[in-house]
């Protein structure tokens, strides 16, 4: 045991509450969106300010580990991967806010066919378990389960990549409902982008426990099969 | 260029084995760091690299230890010359209770050279690299003792420079002086490397981690790693080197 030890516990400790916030945001976005929950879409406007708090604390603790305690080796990864993972987490938390700024602005409930063909429901359901596994894979130091992020975030890109057409399909076919149409297709665009967001947590995971640098390599491509 | 190369040297204190099998080579130019807890070996390790250990009752080396190709350790080696050629600078700085200039030139006189011209030359070169020679230019001829502990130091440095060796050995060289004294002596360290190699034993991991390309680090008298400095100080391959740099021993 270190004179660190406990500075890095604490750190961990609101690197993960971090986490457990913004994930709860994206469910209530997900039951804002498909119940048309303005007051719920409020809710995570307001909270958006725990988040930015949460940023400036782990911003503050890698401060102070890193002035007063001269990390090396993991301690120095982890300093370093939570500096990353929580500015992650900060930018997740504004796309939160974004959908949920959406929500209020344009406040028409999605048709049960417009949600099914963006695939809503799978996006909001594939990006929360995302970082419920991040959020385990931070606590548990767990690098398999940092891997299996990597699989999901393919379905997210692949969804984003077909959003296009299908929103030019919906907006043929309901020229009335162009407004919502196009405020379900920035909703799938936001989620895409919290996927790899989500992603990046992932490799830092790896990054802290292993010491390998995934991020712009296919190695995770490998490591999967 | 291996400047330095050990094979499976183990060395005895009477039954004491207190290095195990200790196998690494060292460049030409550069600065390696020996790093681990007290006891570890280190010291010894360092130490026979210019046979100090000779002095030392029931001290037997076995292994190979070769210096710019030649084995030290052969009988055709001579000592003194060897020390010439691979310095020391000592935790606790040792000037000669002489003046600076005599402390500088002491080396150089024993060795026969009577040019005062020359020796006063080499004696200003040695000062000017071990970056002495502005604050002691003046007062050449006042004792050694009254210079400050870091400046002391420093003119140890100068005392093994004047020799011209190829290779300094320095045993926590700053352990003694204070915070600034030994930003100089680190400073210099990182000047003199350019002409010279350099071995440093090191308590300061910090220290180690500043101004070494390559570090050794040792535990009851074996080398558990030996790698670049960056790698050991950044993701250590061995799980008893992370340990102890973290510091959760040692």
């Amino acid at each position: 045991m270190s004179n660190l030890d406990p500075e890095l516990e604490a750190l961990k400790h609101n690197l993960v509450d971090m986490l457990a916030l913004v994930n709860s945001q994206l469910s209530k976005c997900k039951e804002a969106t498909l119940n048309e929950d303005l007051n719920l879409a409020k809710e995570v406007v307001s909270r958006e300010k725990r988040v930015n708090a949460l940023d400036l604390a782990i911003d503050k603790d890698c401060e102070n580990i890193l002035a007063l305690y001269t990390p090396v080796a993991t301690d120095l990864r982890f300093v370093l991967a939570s500096l990353k993972i929580s500015n992650d987490l900060e930018r997740i938390g504004d796309n939160a806010e974004g959908i949920a700024g959406l929500l209020i602005h344009v406040m028409e409930k999605a048709t049960e066919e417009m949600v099914s063909k963006f695939k809503l429901n799978e996006m909001f359901d594939v990006t929360i378990s995302m970082l419920s596994d991040m959020e385990e894979a931070v606590e548990n130091e767990d690098t398999a389960l940092a891997r299996q992020i990597f699989a999901k975030d393919e379905f997210l890109n692949e969804n984003n990549r077909n959003a296009d057409s299908i929103a030019k399909e919906l907006i043929l076919q309901y020229p009335d409902n162009i407004k919502l149409i196009l405020k379900l297709f920035s909703i799938v665009r936001k989620l895409e982008r919290v996927g790899d967001l989500a992603k990046n947590i992932g490799e830092e995971v790896i990054f802290h426990i292993e010491a390998k640098v995934l991020k712009h390599k296919k190695d995770q491509k490998k490591k999967k099969k | 260029m291996n400047i330095i190369t050990t094979k499976n040297v183990n060395a005895y204190y009477g039954d004491n084995h207190v290095l195990k099998d200790i196998t690494l080579e060292i460049e030409q130019n550069s600065v390696t760091a020996f790093i681990g807890p007290s006891g570890c070996g280190k010291s010894t390790f360092l130490r026979t690299l210019n046979r100090m250990n000779d002095y030392i009752d029931g001290f037997r080396k076995e292994g190979d230890i070769i210096i710019d190709g030649s084995d030290i350790y052969d009988k055709s080696i001579r000592v003194e010359e060897l020390r010439q050629k691979v310095g020391m600078v000592f935790q606790k700085p040792n000037p000669f209770p002489k003046t600076i200039f005599e402390n500088v030139a002491y080396g150089l006189k024993i060795q026969g050279e009577k040019d005062k011209s020359k020796i006063a030359h080499v004696v200003e070169e040695s000062l000017k690299n071990s970056a002495l020679w502005d604050e002691v230019k003046e007062n050449l001829n006042k004792s050694a003792l009254s210079l400050s502990g870091g400046q002391q130091q420093r003119l140890c440095i100068a005392r093994t420079l004047a020799v011209q060796p190829s290779i300094i050995l320095m045993d926590e060289p700053a352990s003694a002086l204070d915070p600034i004294s030994t930003a100089k002596i680190e400073e210099l360290i990182a000047q003199l490397k350019e002409d010279y190699t350099i071995v440093i034993v090191t308590h300061n991991m910090q220290q180690a981690s500043r101004i070494s390309d390559k570090t050794a680090f040792f535990y009851m008298g074996d080398m558990i790693e030996y790698d670049k400095t960056k790698d050991i100080f950044t993701h250590p391959k061995n799980e008893r080197t992370e340990n102890y740099i973290t510091g959760r021993f040692g």
